[in-house]
């Protein structure tokens, strides 16, 4: 451009991040993939710095719940559309790898079979035809992504092709995920029934307990985490971002500009729901199990309220959000295991009060910049 | 994407990138032809065979008290209200009435409703950027970046409205007027070549209503702009044909004058 639109400029070529943004994602980089797995794998036990393996899975964890949420934001915080049922994706991911992991203890089961536990105690003489290629890691890598990814296209595409919206939308997402978490309660189902899967023992051939698996697995956690962060702030910095955010704050507008947002809801719909579904699957070999409750709704409203905490709408709200309130969940359910729900319900009351854009833009605003 | 709207002799894929690949054809006069449209809500007729005609490069006024129709006309024309029966054509040869919203946007009408409506938490540069005439679908958007030719119409159009200054404010902090600016600005930046005007100049400084009668006569003749207007001395302004709607269907055409010395008119609307 000629200098003569100086004001035209300034939005043109806006980086990824700031200095500060790479200094803070570099910072993250040495600690969470360099530090902690060293002190975890190189430092005896009894040493001060010494990180337990409890802590690194509950890293791990957490980080699996962040990429959730950052999941949920994408879709609610910039497109507006409000899914109370993103726990499905996350376990379908799950159980996605899961299957791998059950054909992968092999004859050391309880049964000593070839099939999984539950399905000697079904009397199965063999995996049923869903469960065909899953011992081969690459093809459940495949579901990991197909599964959530198709099941969200295909009824993301009834859904908005409809022009279903607002809370009609979110209330059949719940149901979504309910008629799933009942039709894997089932044992017919092939799945486990209610205790779903369990008692992994190798993944790639290495043993899951063995703090070198662990390690790797959270660091693999923790560059799938970076690398989502990065694909929201470039698919936000895009004109599709901006195509986003004029969805949520005025449809009507955009279509009569030429836009179809079926296109565009699809879109992100769908990447979202494989972002969780990848979550998911990072999840399951670190925690060690994967079951039905994972698809309960209240599992799925409590991913939104991780991103309400945070911030909606905020690229670094539900990071934050994801981590303060599993933070606080941790601590609470050693501490007053019952008035747990109680206190995720009052914090979800007091945020949409006095913190209507969390806790990133109670600080935006604390620190006085405008918007 | 798919939308169910498939034109003839456009194969499966309703791009709307494709939808008009050679324009309008207004060969014959007249840019868009209702035909005995009528639409009803629960028994009500919001239309009522109504059938009009605009003319390629006019500057049609239209007006009529509350409920007479002028706003469902609209919604028939973009899309958003489908007829119960009756035609809508865009020139010769494109039906309104299969295409959605953002063909007929694609197509080449463009639409300011009655409450200014932009995208508030974008800058007036983004609302223009997303407005401007491209290729809207997904990808395409994915990977768009601003040609120099594209940011000088974007600098054009911010020049026309008077908003240069508050090029990267968000929209939302606009008054009024400059929204209504901002929101005519975002049509032009569609190069529509029918423009649908609800009530432009509401709650305009007498200083902005005479500057938008400005920008909608220097619009007329290169493109076909409807006005939906109760303002008469605006009108009076900028009319050279005022069409009156009344239950639906039009009761009067012709000249400010004509139409004000209309008994049926004066009965129905002016009469005071």
């Amino acid at each position: 451009m000629k200098p003569e639109h100086p004001i035209l400029l300034s939005s043109q070529g806006v980086p990824l991040f700031s200095k500060y943004g790479w200094l803070a994602i570099a910072l993250f980089a040495a600690v969470v993939l360099v530090l902690l797995p060293c002190l975890y794998l190189f430092l005896p036990p009894s040493h001060p710095l010494h990180v337990s393996a409890y802590l690194v899975t509950l890293l791990g964890k957490f980080m699996c719940y962040a990429v959730m949420a950052m999941a949920i934001n994408l879709i609610w915080g910039y497109a507006g559309i409000l899914s109370l049922g993103h726990g499905l994706f996350f376990a379908l991911g799950g159980y996605a790898l899961g299957m791998y992991l059950m054909r992968g203890i092999g004859l050391e089961g309880q049964y000593q079979s070839h099939l999984p536990d539950f399905m000697v105690f079904l009397d199965w003489k063999d995996y049923p035809w869903y469960w065909s290629f899953t011992d081969h890691f690459w093809y459940a890598a495949l579901l990991v992504v197909l599964v959530p990814g198709l099941l969200a296209l295909v009824f993301g595409f009834f859904a908005f092709r409809s022009r279903i919206k607002g809370v009609y939308f979110s209330i059949i997402t719940q149901a979504l995920t309910f008629a799933f978490m009942l039709l894997f309660f089932r044992n017919e189902t092939g799945f486990g029934g209610n205790n779903g899967f369990t008692d992994f023992k190798r993944i790639l051939g290495a043993r899951i307990a063995d703090p070198g698996t662990r390690a790797t697995l959270m660091v693999l956690t923790g560059v799938y985490l970076l690398g989502v962060f990065i694909l929201m702030r470039s698919l936000l910095r895009s004109k599709l971002g901006r195509v986003l955010t004029a969805i949520r704050d005025s449809e009507s507008r955009l279509m009569f500009s030429g836009y179809n947002p079926l296109g565009y809801k699809l879109f992100v719909w769908t990447l979202s729901a494989v972002l969780c579904g990848i979550a998911g699957a990072l999840y399951v070999p670190q925690v060690g199990i994967i079951n039905p409750g994972e698809m309960s709704p209240a599992n799925s409203i409590e991913a939104v309220v991780w991103v309400a905490v945070g911030g909606r709408g905020t690229l670094l709200g539900p990071l934050l959000g994801a981590g303060l309130v599993n933070g606080a969940k941790s601590w609470f359910t050693v501490a007053f295991p019952e008035y747990w729900l109680f206190f995720l319900g009052l914090l979800f009351i007091l945020v949409t009060l006095f913190l209507p854009k969390g806790v990133v833009g109670g600080l935006e605003k604390w620190r006085g910049k405008p918007r | 994407m798919t939308d169910g709207n498939v034109l003839p002799g456009e194969g499966s894929s309703a791009g709307y990138g494709r939808v008009v690949p050679d324009g309008v054809d207004t060969s014959h006069g007249p840019i868009l032809y209702l035909d005995d449209v009528t639409v009803s809500f629960d028994g009500f007729r919001a239309l009522n065979k109504l059938s009009l005609t605009i003319d390629d490069g006019e500057l049609r006024c239209i007006i009529g008290p509350n409920g007479a129709g002028k706003t469902t006309m609209m919604d028939v024309i973009t899309g958003k209200t489908r007829a119960d029966s009756g035609s809508a054509f865009f020139g010769q040869s494109i039906d309104l009435s299969r295409l959605s919203e953002a063909q007929i946007a694609h197509a080449g009408i463009g639409r300011k409703f009655q409450k200014p409506t932009v995208f508030e938490n974008h800058t007036v540069f983004e609302n223009l950027e997303l407005a401007m005439k491209v290729d809207k679908r997904v990808w395409p958007s994915l990977r768009a970046r601003l040609s120099g030719a594209q940011l000088e119409s974007i600098a054009a159009t911010l020049e026309l409205i008077q908003l240069k200054e508050n090029a990267h404010r968000p929209a939302g902090l606009l008054s009024h007027g400059q929204k209504q600016w901002l929101e005519i600005g975002m049509l032009l930046m569609q190069e529509p070549r029918l423009l649908l005007l609800d009530e432009p100049v509401a709650g305009m400084t007498d200083e902005e209503t005479e500057r938008t009668a400005q920008l909608l006569t220097g619009l007329a003749g290169e493109r076909s702009v409807v006005v939906v207007e109760h303002d008469m001395e605006f009108i009076a302004r900028i009319a050279n044909v005022v069409t009156v709607l009344h239950e639906g269907s039009v009761l009067a055409e012709g000249t400010l004058e004509q139409v004000q010395g209309d008994e049926r008119v004066i009965e129905v609307y002016l009469g005071r």
